[in-house]
Protein backbone atom coordinates (compact mmCIF):
# COMPACT_ATOMS: atom_id res chain seq x y z
CA UNK A 1 0.00 0.00 0.00
CA UNK A 2 1.37 3.55 -0.68
CA UNK A 3 1.89 5.61 2.11
CA UNK A 4 -0.29 8.66 2.12
CA UNK A 5 0.24 12.21 0.61
CA UNK A 6 -2.57 14.35 1.91
CA UNK A 7 -2.16 17.39 -0.52
CA UNK A 8 -2.87 14.90 -3.72
CA UNK A 9 -5.94 13.34 -1.50
CA UNK A 10 -7.79 16.26 -1.11
CA UNK A 11 -7.61 17.05 -4.99
CA UNK A 12 -10.84 16.20 -6.75
CA UNK A 13 -10.87 13.20 -8.26
CA UNK A 14 -12.68 10.27 -6.13
CA UNK A 15 -10.20 7.12 -4.56
CA UNK A 16 -12.95 5.02 -5.94
CA UNK A 17 -15.40 5.40 -8.70
CA UNK A 18 -19.16 3.24 -9.55
CA UNK A 19 -17.13 0.54 -10.93
CA UNK A 20 -14.44 0.43 -8.05
CA UNK A 21 -17.14 0.11 -5.52
CA UNK A 22 -18.88 -2.46 -7.79
CA UNK A 23 -15.84 -4.51 -7.66
CA UNK A 24 -15.51 -4.34 -3.61
CA UNK A 25 -19.16 -5.18 -3.57
CA UNK A 26 -18.51 -8.58 -6.11
CA UNK A 27 -15.60 -9.52 -3.64
CA UNK A 28 -17.42 -8.82 -0.45
CA UNK A 29 -20.13 -10.88 -1.75
CA UNK A 30 -18.12 -13.60 -2.96
CA UNK A 31 -16.58 -13.79 0.42
CA UNK A 32 -19.87 -14.31 2.07
CA UNK A 33 -20.56 -17.08 0.10
CA UNK A 34 -17.23 -18.57 0.94
CA UNK A 35 -17.12 -18.61 4.31
CA UNK A 36 -21.15 -19.23 4.77
CA UNK A 37 -22.08 -22.38 3.95
CA UNK A 38 -25.34 -22.26 4.72
CA UNK A 39 -26.51 -19.31 3.21
CA UNK A 40 -29.85 -19.77 3.98
CA UNK A 41 -29.55 -18.56 7.50
CA UNK A 42 -27.00 -15.24 6.85
CA UNK A 43 -29.48 -12.14 7.07
CA UNK A 44 -27.93 -8.75 6.55
CA UNK A 45 -28.36 -5.89 8.44
CA UNK A 46 -28.17 -2.39 7.21
CA UNK A 47 -27.12 1.04 8.99
CA UNK A 48 -29.19 3.62 8.01
CA UNK A 49 -29.27 4.84 5.27
CA UNK A 50 -25.90 3.84 3.39
CA UNK A 51 -25.33 0.89 5.26
CA UNK A 52 -29.04 -0.30 4.01
CA UNK A 53 -28.80 0.48 0.54
CA UNK A 54 -25.49 -1.52 0.65
CA UNK A 55 -26.90 -4.71 2.26
CA UNK A 56 -29.39 -4.73 -0.78
CA UNK A 57 -26.70 -4.63 -3.58
CA UNK A 58 -24.96 -7.25 -1.21
CA UNK A 59 -28.12 -9.56 -1.60
CA UNK A 60 -28.73 -8.96 -5.16
CA UNK A 61 -24.92 -9.90 -5.87
CA UNK A 62 -25.50 -13.03 -3.65
CA UNK A 63 -28.64 -14.03 -4.99
CA UNK A 64 -26.97 -13.74 -8.60
CA UNK A 65 -23.48 -15.65 -7.65
CA UNK A 66 -25.14 -18.28 -5.43
CA UNK A 67 -28.37 -18.19 -6.06
CA UNK A 68 -29.90 -17.97 -3.06
CA UNK A 69 -31.99 -14.69 -1.23
CA UNK A 70 -30.37 -14.04 2.18
CA UNK A 71 -32.68 -11.99 4.57
CA UNK A 72 -31.99 -8.30 4.87
CA UNK A 73 -33.47 -5.62 7.22
CA UNK A 74 -32.31 -2.48 9.31
CA UNK A 75 -30.92 -2.08 12.34
CA UNK A 76 -30.37 1.93 13.93
CA UNK A 77 -28.25 2.23 16.49
CA UNK A 78 -29.37 5.63 17.35
CA UNK A 79 -31.02 4.61 20.61
CA UNK A 80 -27.62 2.30 21.12
CA UNK A 81 -24.97 5.05 21.22
CA UNK A 82 -22.79 5.79 23.65
CA UNK A 83 -22.35 9.37 22.93
CA UNK A 84 -26.26 10.66 24.14
CA UNK A 85 -26.35 13.86 26.05
CA UNK A 86 -23.25 14.81 24.68
CA UNK A 87 -24.18 16.32 20.69
CA UNK A 88 -26.09 19.83 20.41
CA UNK A 89 -28.83 18.43 18.01
CA UNK A 90 -30.17 14.99 17.13
CA UNK A 91 -30.90 13.09 13.63
CA UNK A 92 -33.83 11.37 13.25
CA UNK A 93 -34.32 8.01 14.75
CA UNK A 94 -35.23 5.56 12.38
CA UNK A 95 -37.70 1.69 12.79
CA UNK A 96 -35.05 -1.02 12.97
CA UNK A 97 -36.18 -3.73 10.80
CA UNK A 98 -34.98 -7.43 11.33
CA UNK A 99 -36.52 -11.10 9.83
CA UNK A 100 -37.38 -12.40 12.91
CA UNK A 101 -36.44 -14.70 14.77
CA UNK A 102 -32.16 -14.21 14.59
CA UNK A 103 -31.89 -17.37 16.68
CA UNK A 104 -29.48 -19.91 14.99
CA UNK A 105 -28.95 -17.02 12.36
CA UNK A 106 -26.04 -15.36 10.84
CA UNK A 107 -26.54 -11.68 11.08
CA UNK A 108 -23.96 -9.45 8.82
CA UNK A 109 -24.11 -5.95 10.20
CA UNK A 110 -23.39 -3.91 6.79
CA UNK A 111 -21.87 -0.27 7.29
CA UNK A 112 -20.65 2.13 4.63
CA UNK A 113 -17.50 3.36 6.51
CA UNK A 114 -15.67 1.47 8.91
CA UNK A 115 -14.39 4.05 11.44
CA UNK A 116 -13.65 4.26 15.71
CA UNK A 117 -15.92 1.11 15.63
CA UNK A 118 -18.17 2.74 17.99
CA UNK A 119 -21.54 2.37 15.62
CA UNK A 120 -20.48 -1.12 14.99
CA UNK A 121 -20.67 -1.43 19.27
CA UNK A 122 -23.74 -0.16 19.19
CA UNK A 123 -25.19 -2.47 16.67
CA UNK A 124 -24.32 -5.44 17.94
CA UNK A 125 -26.45 -4.13 21.02
CA UNK A 126 -29.13 -3.50 19.11
CA UNK A 127 -29.21 -6.79 17.14
CA UNK A 128 -28.86 -8.11 21.12
CA UNK A 129 -32.06 -6.67 22.18
CA UNK A 130 -34.16 -9.01 19.11
CA UNK A 131 -32.83 -12.34 19.92
CA UNK A 132 -29.87 -14.08 19.99
CA UNK A 133 -28.10 -15.00 16.80
CA UNK A 134 -25.91 -17.88 16.50
CA UNK A 135 -23.06 -15.25 15.15
CA UNK A 136 -22.68 -12.09 14.10
CA UNK A 137 -20.19 -10.98 11.08
CA UNK A 138 -19.50 -7.19 10.52
CA UNK A 139 -18.78 -6.10 6.35
CA UNK A 140 -17.85 -2.61 5.77
CA UNK A 141 -17.21 -0.86 1.90
CA UNK A 142 -14.41 1.00 3.98
CA UNK A 143 -12.46 0.32 6.65
CA UNK A 144 -10.52 4.19 7.55
CA UNK A 145 -8.98 2.78 10.38
CA UNK A 146 -9.04 4.45 13.50
CA UNK A 147 -10.57 1.97 15.60
CA UNK A 148 -10.86 3.11 19.03
CA UNK A 149 -12.59 -0.21 20.42
CA UNK A 150 -11.18 -4.06 19.84
CA UNK A 151 -13.61 -4.42 16.94
CA UNK A 152 -12.39 -5.29 13.48
CA UNK A 153 -14.27 -6.34 10.00
CA UNK A 154 -14.78 -9.74 8.63
CA UNK A 155 -15.37 -8.29 4.90
CA UNK A 156 -13.79 -4.95 4.00
CA UNK A 157 -14.25 -3.35 -0.13
CA UNK A 158 -11.40 -1.41 0.69
CA UNK A 159 -8.75 -0.20 2.96
CA UNK A 160 -8.57 3.41 3.01
CA UNK A 161 -5.76 4.68 5.34
CA UNK A 162 -6.43 8.25 6.57
CA UNK A 163 -5.01 10.63 8.65
CA UNK A 164 -7.40 12.03 11.13
CA UNK A 165 -8.09 15.07 9.96
CA UNK A 166 -9.27 13.76 6.80
CA UNK A 167 -12.73 12.85 6.13
CA UNK A 168 -14.33 9.88 3.81
CA UNK A 169 -17.09 11.12 1.63
CA UNK A 170 -19.44 8.19 0.20
CA UNK A 171 -22.10 9.11 -2.17
CA UNK A 172 -24.80 6.56 -3.72
CA UNK A 173 -27.06 7.21 -6.50
CA UNK A 174 -30.08 5.71 -4.32
CA UNK A 175 -29.58 6.78 -0.98
CA UNK A 176 -27.89 10.50 -2.57
CA UNK A 177 -29.27 11.75 -5.97
CA UNK A 178 -25.02 11.30 -7.61
CA UNK A 179 -23.41 8.62 -8.77
CA UNK A 180 -21.20 6.50 -6.69
CA UNK A 181 -18.12 7.40 -5.29
CA UNK A 182 -15.89 7.44 -2.76
CA UNK A 183 -13.67 10.26 -1.64
CA UNK A 184 -10.75 11.64 0.64
CA UNK A 185 -11.55 14.99 1.93
CA UNK A 186 -8.89 16.76 3.88
CA UNK A 187 -10.26 19.43 6.27
CA UNK A 188 -8.87 22.85 5.93
CA UNK A 189 -6.78 24.20 8.35
CA UNK A 190 -8.70 27.25 10.80
CA UNK B 1 -35.28 3.78 2.06
CA UNK B 2 -35.43 7.35 2.66
CA UNK B 3 -32.74 9.75 1.41
CA UNK B 4 -31.29 12.73 2.79
CA UNK B 5 -34.38 15.16 1.66
CA UNK B 6 -36.40 13.52 4.77
CA UNK B 7 -33.51 14.32 7.14
CA UNK B 8 -33.16 17.82 7.29
CA UNK B 9 -34.45 18.68 10.23
CA UNK B 10 -32.63 18.10 12.94
CA UNK B 11 -33.83 18.01 16.93
CA UNK B 12 -32.70 20.89 18.99
CA UNK B 13 -34.70 22.11 21.80
CA UNK B 14 -33.62 20.55 25.63
CA UNK B 15 -37.46 21.26 26.53
CA UNK B 16 -41.19 20.29 25.74
CA UNK B 17 -43.34 23.35 27.02
CA UNK B 18 -45.90 23.35 24.41
CA UNK B 19 -47.27 23.14 20.94
CA UNK B 20 -47.63 26.13 19.87
CA UNK B 21 -44.03 27.14 19.78
CA UNK B 22 -43.04 23.91 18.08
CA UNK B 23 -42.63 24.01 14.21
CA UNK B 24 -44.68 21.85 11.87
CA UNK B 25 -41.25 20.27 11.01
CA UNK B 26 -40.94 19.41 14.36
CA UNK B 27 -43.51 17.84 15.14
CA UNK B 28 -43.46 15.75 12.42
CA UNK B 29 -39.97 14.91 13.80
CA UNK B 30 -41.07 13.86 16.87
CA UNK B 31 -43.61 11.62 15.23
CA UNK B 32 -41.44 9.99 13.38
CA UNK B 33 -39.12 9.37 15.83
CA UNK B 34 -42.04 7.73 18.00
CA UNK B 35 -42.48 5.01 15.14
CA UNK B 36 -39.13 4.16 15.81
CA UNK B 37 -39.13 3.72 19.43
CA UNK B 38 -42.88 2.15 18.76
CA UNK B 39 -40.86 -0.44 17.65
CA UNK B 40 -38.84 -1.08 20.46
CA UNK B 41 -42.08 -1.82 21.82
CA UNK B 42 -42.07 -4.58 19.36
CA UNK B 43 -38.79 -6.17 20.51
CA UNK B 44 -37.82 -9.06 22.50
CA UNK B 45 -36.07 -7.12 25.36
CA UNK B 46 -38.05 -3.96 25.02
CA UNK B 47 -35.91 -1.82 26.63
CA UNK B 48 -32.70 0.58 25.34
CA UNK B 49 -30.09 2.39 26.66
CA UNK B 50 -30.24 5.57 25.33
CA UNK B 51 -30.78 7.56 28.63
CA UNK B 52 -28.68 5.64 30.67
CA UNK B 53 -27.28 7.15 33.69
CA UNK B 54 -29.95 10.18 33.39
CA UNK B 55 -32.46 11.04 36.33
CA UNK B 56 -35.72 11.62 36.08
CA UNK B 57 -37.73 13.35 38.01
CA UNK B 58 -41.90 12.76 37.51
CA UNK B 59 -42.67 15.82 39.14
CA UNK B 60 -46.53 15.85 39.79
CA UNK B 61 -48.26 18.75 41.48
CA UNK B 62 -51.57 18.04 40.09
CA UNK B 63 -52.93 14.12 40.54
CA UNK B 64 -52.48 11.74 37.62
CA UNK B 65 -52.17 8.23 37.38
CA UNK B 66 -52.54 7.50 33.82
CA UNK B 67 -49.83 10.38 32.48
CA UNK B 68 -47.39 9.80 35.16
CA UNK B 69 -47.21 5.82 34.89
CA UNK B 70 -46.78 6.66 30.61
CA UNK B 71 -43.67 8.78 31.41
CA UNK B 72 -42.39 6.17 34.25
CA UNK B 73 -42.64 3.19 31.63
CA UNK B 74 -41.13 5.37 28.67
CA UNK B 75 -37.93 6.51 30.99
CA UNK B 76 -37.91 2.81 32.60
CA UNK B 77 -37.42 1.82 28.41
CA UNK B 78 -35.26 4.37 27.92
CA UNK B 79 -32.73 3.49 30.88
CA UNK B 80 -33.42 6.43 33.20
CA UNK B 81 -33.46 6.27 36.67
CA UNK B 82 -37.22 7.34 37.51
CA UNK B 83 -38.10 8.96 40.44
CA UNK B 84 -41.92 9.98 41.55
CA UNK B 85 -42.52 13.29 43.37
CA UNK B 86 -46.44 13.82 44.10
CA UNK B 87 -47.82 16.87 45.75
CA UNK B 88 -48.77 15.29 48.88
CA UNK B 89 -45.08 13.47 49.17
CA UNK B 90 -43.72 17.20 48.28
CA UNK B 91 -42.26 19.83 50.30
CA UNK B 92 -44.94 21.89 48.56
CA UNK B 93 -47.59 21.15 50.97
CA UNK B 94 -45.06 22.25 53.71
CA UNK B 95 -45.01 26.21 52.14
CA UNK B 96 -42.06 25.74 49.65
CA UNK B 97 -42.50 27.17 46.72
CA UNK B 98 -41.97 26.08 43.11
CA UNK B 99 -38.79 27.18 42.82
CA UNK B 100 -37.10 26.57 45.85
CA UNK B 101 -38.60 22.59 45.41
CA UNK B 102 -36.59 22.97 41.75
CA UNK B 103 -33.59 23.91 42.71
CA UNK B 104 -33.16 21.45 45.22
CA UNK B 105 -34.07 18.69 42.50
CA UNK B 106 -31.43 20.54 40.02
CA UNK B 107 -29.16 20.08 43.28
CA UNK B 108 -29.79 16.01 43.14
CA UNK B 109 -28.74 16.34 39.07
CA UNK B 110 -31.72 15.67 37.37
CA UNK B 111 -31.39 15.43 34.45
CA UNK B 112 -34.77 15.34 32.93
CA UNK B 113 -38.13 17.04 35.13
CA UNK B 114 -41.55 15.99 33.84
CA UNK B 115 -44.04 18.64 35.71
CA UNK B 116 -47.63 18.47 36.09
CA UNK B 117 -48.66 21.76 37.77
CA UNK B 118 -52.13 23.25 37.99
CA UNK B 119 -50.67 26.73 37.30
CA UNK B 120 -50.44 27.47 33.57
CA UNK B 121 -46.85 28.32 32.85
CA UNK B 122 -45.10 26.52 35.32
CA UNK B 123 -43.03 24.44 33.26
CA UNK B 124 -41.78 27.68 31.33
CA UNK B 125 -40.69 29.01 34.93
CA UNK B 126 -38.85 25.98 35.63
CA UNK B 127 -37.51 25.90 31.75
CA UNK B 128 -35.65 29.40 32.22
CA UNK B 129 -34.32 28.59 35.88
CA UNK B 130 -32.83 25.01 35.75
CA UNK B 131 -29.97 23.40 33.55
CA UNK B 132 -32.27 20.29 33.58
CA UNK B 133 -34.55 19.46 30.40
CA UNK B 134 -38.07 20.20 31.79
CA UNK B 135 -41.32 18.36 30.04
CA UNK B 136 -44.87 20.03 30.71
CA UNK B 137 -46.92 16.96 31.25
CA UNK B 138 -50.06 19.44 31.43
CA UNK B 139 -49.73 22.83 33.04
CA UNK B 140 -53.41 24.17 34.03
CA UNK B 141 -55.38 24.96 31.49
CA UNK B 142 -52.71 25.34 29.07
CA UNK B 143 -51.22 23.24 27.14
CA UNK B 144 -50.45 19.29 27.20
CA UNK B 145 -48.23 18.90 24.52
CA UNK B 146 -47.52 15.08 24.95
CA UNK B 147 -51.17 13.88 24.54
CA UNK B 148 -51.57 16.36 21.57
CA UNK B 149 -48.46 14.50 20.08
CA UNK B 150 -50.11 11.40 20.44
CA UNK B 151 -53.13 11.74 19.34
CA UNK B 152 -51.65 13.07 16.17
CA UNK B 153 -49.58 10.19 16.18
CA UNK B 154 -52.66 8.15 16.58
CA UNK B 155 -54.36 10.09 13.45
CA UNK B 156 -51.26 9.75 11.23
CA UNK B 157 -50.85 6.13 12.18
CA UNK B 158 -54.86 5.32 10.88
CA UNK B 159 -55.39 7.63 8.49
CA UNK B 160 -51.78 7.95 6.89
CA UNK B 161 -52.40 11.78 7.20
CA UNK B 162 -53.01 15.02 8.80
CA UNK B 163 -53.38 17.43 6.33
CA UNK B 164 -57.39 17.90 5.27
CA UNK B 165 -58.69 16.11 8.04
CA UNK B 166 -61.70 17.04 9.58
CA UNK B 167 -61.33 16.60 13.52
CA UNK B 168 -64.40 17.73 16.00
CA UNK B 169 -63.51 18.08 19.43
CA UNK B 170 -66.07 18.01 21.94
CA UNK B 171 -66.46 19.18 25.23
CA UNK B 172 -65.27 21.36 27.88
CA UNK B 173 -62.87 23.21 25.57
CA UNK B 174 -62.41 26.36 27.53
CA UNK B 175 -60.69 24.79 30.47
CA UNK B 176 -59.02 21.98 28.60
CA UNK B 177 -55.15 21.98 28.03
CA UNK B 178 -55.43 18.71 25.68
CA UNK B 179 -58.40 20.84 23.66
CA UNK B 180 -55.50 23.97 22.81
CA UNK B 181 -52.59 21.79 22.47
CA UNK B 182 -54.69 19.73 20.42
CA UNK B 183 -55.91 22.96 18.18
CA UNK B 184 -52.32 24.10 17.80
CA UNK B 185 -50.76 21.00 16.52
CA UNK B 186 -53.73 20.19 13.90
CA UNK B 187 -53.88 23.77 12.58
CA UNK B 188 -50.15 23.53 11.82
CA UNK B 189 -50.61 20.34 9.80
CA UNK B 190 -53.05 21.28 8.28
CA UNK B 191 -56.27 19.87 9.61
CA UNK B 192 -59.38 21.58 9.68
CA UNK B 193 -60.95 21.91 13.40
CA UNK B 194 -64.13 22.42 14.47
CA UNK B 195 -64.81 22.95 18.17
CA UNK B 196 -68.07 21.47 19.55
CA UNK B 197 -69.85 22.56 23.07
CA UNK B 198 -71.95 24.34 25.15
CA UNK B 199 -71.69 28.07 24.41
CA UNK B 200 -70.03 29.05 28.03
CA UNK B 201 -67.01 26.17 27.63
CA UNK B 202 -66.77 26.57 23.81
CA UNK B 203 -66.28 30.67 23.42
CA UNK B 204 -66.32 32.35 20.29
CA UNK B 205 -62.77 33.76 21.00
CA UNK B 206 -61.36 30.01 19.89
CA UNK B 207 -61.81 31.25 16.44
CA UNK B 208 -58.87 32.93 16.60
CA UNK B 209 -56.61 30.37 16.73
CA UNK B 210 -57.66 29.09 13.50
CA UNK B 211 -60.57 26.54 14.32
CA UNK B 212 -64.42 26.78 13.70
CA UNK B 213 -66.81 26.98 16.97
CA UNK B 214 -70.54 25.41 16.94
CA UNK B 215 -72.63 24.84 19.80
CA UNK B 216 -74.76 22.43 17.24
CA UNK B 217 -72.96 18.98 17.49
CA UNK B 218 -75.23 16.95 15.15
CA UNK B 219 -74.52 19.44 12.25
CA UNK B 220 -71.05 17.95 12.36
CA UNK B 221 -71.19 14.73 12.62
CA UNK B 222 -71.67 13.49 9.38
CA UNK B 223 -68.38 15.43 7.49
CA UNK B 224 -65.85 14.19 10.67
CA UNK B 225 -62.71 12.03 9.79
CA UNK B 226 -62.23 12.12 13.62
CA UNK B 227 -64.09 12.91 16.75
CA UNK B 228 -62.19 13.53 20.18
CA UNK B 229 -63.97 13.58 22.74
CA UNK B 230 -62.79 15.68 26.08
CA UNK B 231 -63.76 14.40 29.04
CA UNK B 232 -66.11 16.68 31.47
CA UNK B 233 -63.54 17.92 34.07
CA UNK B 234 -66.26 17.63 37.29
CA UNK B 235 -63.59 18.94 39.37
CA UNK B 236 -63.25 22.19 37.34
CA UNK B 237 -66.62 22.73 36.73
CA UNK B 238 -68.56 25.45 37.93
CA UNK B 239 -72.14 25.18 38.05
CA UNK B 240 -72.55 28.62 36.07
CA UNK B 241 -70.58 27.04 33.09
CA UNK B 242 -71.47 23.41 33.09
CA UNK B 243 -75.45 22.92 32.04
CA UNK B 244 -75.50 19.65 34.24
CA UNK B 245 -75.46 16.09 33.18
CA UNK B 246 -78.59 15.09 31.27
CA UNK B 247 -78.72 18.16 29.21
CA UNK B 248 -75.13 17.89 28.16
CA UNK B 249 -75.31 14.27 27.07
CA UNK B 250 -78.85 14.99 25.46
CA UNK B 251 -76.83 18.24 23.51
CA UNK B 252 -73.31 16.97 22.89
CA UNK B 253 -73.21 13.44 24.56
CA UNK B 254 -71.58 10.81 21.37
CA UNK B 255 -74.87 8.56 21.87
CA UNK B 256 -75.80 5.22 19.84
CA UNK B 257 -77.94 7.11 17.55
CA UNK B 258 -75.07 9.68 16.91
CA UNK B 259 -72.83 6.97 16.81
CA UNK B 260 -75.05 6.10 13.38
CA UNK B 261 -74.42 9.13 11.68
CA UNK B 262 -70.41 9.09 11.87
CA UNK B 263 -68.73 7.93 8.72
CA UNK B 264 -68.04 4.86 9.14
CA UNK B 265 -64.01 4.99 8.50
CA UNK B 266 -64.26 8.12 11.29
CA UNK B 267 -62.01 7.44 14.97
CA UNK B 268 -63.03 7.78 17.87
CA UNK B 269 -60.88 9.42 20.25
CA UNK B 270 -60.78 10.03 24.29
CA UNK B 271 -57.82 11.14 26.37
CA UNK B 272 -59.32 9.45 29.05
CA UNK B 273 -60.50 8.55 31.70
CA UNK B 274 -63.88 8.39 30.12
CA UNK B 275 -66.89 9.16 32.03
CA UNK B 276 -68.69 6.00 30.42
CA UNK B 277 -72.36 7.23 29.22
CA UNK B 278 -71.61 11.17 29.64
CA UNK B 279 -69.24 11.93 27.05
CA UNK B 280 -69.16 9.09 25.37
CA UNK B 281 -72.02 5.86 25.33
CA UNK B 282 -70.45 2.76 26.43
CA UNK B 283 -70.49 0.44 23.29
CA UNK B 284 -69.68 3.46 21.36
CA UNK B 285 -66.03 3.48 23.61
CA UNK B 286 -65.01 -0.53 23.08
CA UNK B 287 -66.25 -0.14 19.68
CA UNK B 288 -64.43 -0.74 16.28
CA UNK B 289 -64.19 2.91 15.24
CA UNK B 290 -62.45 3.44 18.76
CA UNK B 291 -58.86 4.07 18.90
CA UNK B 292 -58.69 5.01 22.16
CA UNK B 293 -56.48 1.98 23.78
CA UNK B 294 -54.22 2.62 21.01
CA UNK B 295 -53.71 6.44 21.92
CA UNK B 296 -52.46 4.94 25.25
CA UNK B 297 -49.57 2.63 23.52
CA UNK B 298 -48.57 5.54 21.26
CA UNK B 299 -48.58 7.79 24.22
CA UNK B 300 -45.81 5.54 25.74
CA UNK B 301 -43.80 5.42 22.35
CA UNK B 302 -44.82 9.56 22.01
CA UNK B 303 -42.93 9.85 25.21
CA UNK B 304 -40.06 7.47 24.79
CA UNK B 305 -39.19 9.76 21.61
CA UNK B 306 -39.87 13.46 23.56
CA UNK B 307 -37.46 11.90 26.83
CA UNK B 308 -34.81 10.82 24.10
CA UNK B 309 -35.12 13.56 22.18
CA UNK B 310 -35.09 16.51 24.68
CA UNK B 311 -32.89 14.24 26.95
CA UNK B 312 -30.26 12.79 24.43
CA UNK B 313 -28.77 16.37 23.49
CA UNK B 314 -26.07 18.74 25.30
CA UNK B 315 -27.19 21.10 27.52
Amino acid sequence: MKPNTPSLLSANAPVLDAAAIDRALRRIAHEIIERNPDLGSVILAGIPSRGVEIAGRLADLIESLGKVRVGTGAIDVSMHRDDVGTRPELPRVQASTLPLPLENKTVIIVDDVLFTGRTARAAMDAIGSFGRPARIQLAALIDRGHRELPIRADYVGKNLPTAPGEQVRLRLEDVDGEPDAVWLIKEEKS
Amino acid sequence: MTGPAKSEVRWQRKDLLGIRELSAQEITFILDTADAFKEVGTREIKKVPALRGKTLVNFFVEPSTRTRTSFEIAAIRLSADVINISASSSSLIKGETLKDTAKILEAYHADLIVLRHSSSGAPQFLAERLKSSIINAGDGAHEHPTQALLDLYTIRSRKDRIAGLHVVIIGDILFSRVARSNIFGLIKLGARVTLVGPSTLVPREFEKLGATVTHNLDEVLETADVVNLLRIQHERQRKEYFPGIGEYIHLFGLTKERGKRLKPDCLIMHPGPINRGVEIDSELADGAQSVILEQVTNGLAIRMAVLYLCGGIAT
